[in-house]
């Protein structure tokens, strides 16, 4: 069976002109990968590992460490994130929706509503909860 | 040595450069020489007199001093050591990645120095750790530490990297672990590490006079 060569190979000087790009690619391979290679090979044949007991331990300024590194902490820090975006990522919110508030469709005017109600519930719980007091 | 000196010579006027693997291993690695960023007395005010521009110890190639023992290769012992920093300057220098070389700088890392009668005082910290160079004073001149650095860099230049005198991570049976010292009733328990102190006495052809010398 007969086929154009141009239709199963493509143009030949179409596609040596991806050549380039893959010897390019290739040099940028070679030049991560080969002192990754290098500083492998070097470590092998100069450096071999010797781990003990103290190499191996937490380095602590010299000091043994004590106690567990894995402490949790307490993470209040959503109710500072609940009140900013009250009250500053809404006022943000807010300025476009004033602005262009005469020319907007009552449907736009209802989700915008939404938003803010969503919002205000935020501040209402908040304030429930007593996060606004200052103790 | 691979290449004859006079040879390397001849050889570098003729614009042939030759060297051995292991020449030039020592040659980047006395160069790249990473202190350790810790200091322990007034010693400690020296080596930093000593890593600023007037001294400039970056011209050795040493001036990334490191805050952790993994990415150090020296250790300047730059003071005073109690026997309470003792354990801690042990466990330090166990952590340090191989291989490393220790610098005992002034009178008290030495033996003590002034303070050598104190109770609390470490007489000399080679009583735990090897110590490659030594530099009296009290404290040594900025002067005192470059030239015991250029001592060590000597000395890195001079080792094989196989047979007698190799690296100790490269033995086999090599010390790799030195016994972090414990705070006993009245004093560290054991008092030196048995296997590094006392230090070998001189050899006994240098200390014997010349024969020759009186004729």
């Amino acid at each position: 069976m007969y086929f154009k060569k141009e239709v199963i190979f493509g143009n030949p000087m179409v596609s040596t002109s991806y050549l380039p790009l893959l010897v390019l690619f290739l040099a940028a391979l070679g030049f991560g990968l080969a002192p990754l290679g290098l500083a492998w090979l070097w470590a092998h044949l100069v450096s071999p590992p010797k781990p003990n007991r103290i190499k191996n331990a937490i380095y602590e300024c010299g000091l043994e460490s004590r106690g567990d590194a894995w402490v949790q902490f307490r993470s209040a820090y959503y109710l500072y994130a609940i009140i900013f975006l009250i009250f500053d990522v809404e006022a943000i919110f807010l300025l476009p929706f004033a602005v262009a508030f005469t020319g907007l469709t009552a449907g736009a005017c209802l989700s915008m509503l939404i938003f803010v109600l969503l919002l205000v519930e935020g501040l209402v719980w908040a304030w429930a909860k007593g996060v606004l007091t200052w103790s | 040595m691979a290449v004859e000196p006079k040879l390397n010579i001849e050889l570098g006027k003729q614009g042939v450069f030759v060297t051995s693997f292991n020449e030039l291993y020592n040659w980047g690695r006395k160069n790249s020489v990473w202190p350790m960023q810790f200091g322990l007395a007034c010693c400690a005010i020296e080596m930093i007199a000593t890593t600023m521009a007037r001294y400039d110890l970056a011209r050795f190639g040493a001036e990334v001093f490191r805050p952790s023992p993994r990415q150090a290769d020296l250790m300047i012992i730059s003071g005073t050591v109690t026997k309470k920093m003792a354990p801690q300057v042990v466990r330090l220098y166990n952590q340090m990645a191989e291989p490393r070389y220790v610098i005992a700088m002034g009178a008290c890392a030495i033996s003590g120095g002034p303070f050598k009668q104190g109770y609390n005082v470490l007489k000399g910290i080679d009583r735990y750790i090897p110590v490659d160079v030594h530099i009296p004073g009290c404290p040594p001149r900025p002067e005192a530490l470059l030239h015991g650095f250029m001592e060590l860099q000597k000395r890195i230049a001079a080792q094989p990297l196989t047979g007698e005198g190799r690296p100790r991570h490269l033995d086999e049976e090599g010390m790799a672990e030195f016994p972090v010292p414990v705070q006993g009733a009245h004093d560290l328990e054991p008092s030196a590490n048995k296997l590094v102190w006392p230090l070998p006495a001189p050899p006994v052809a240098e200390a014997a006079p010349k024969t020759g010398a009186e004729g």
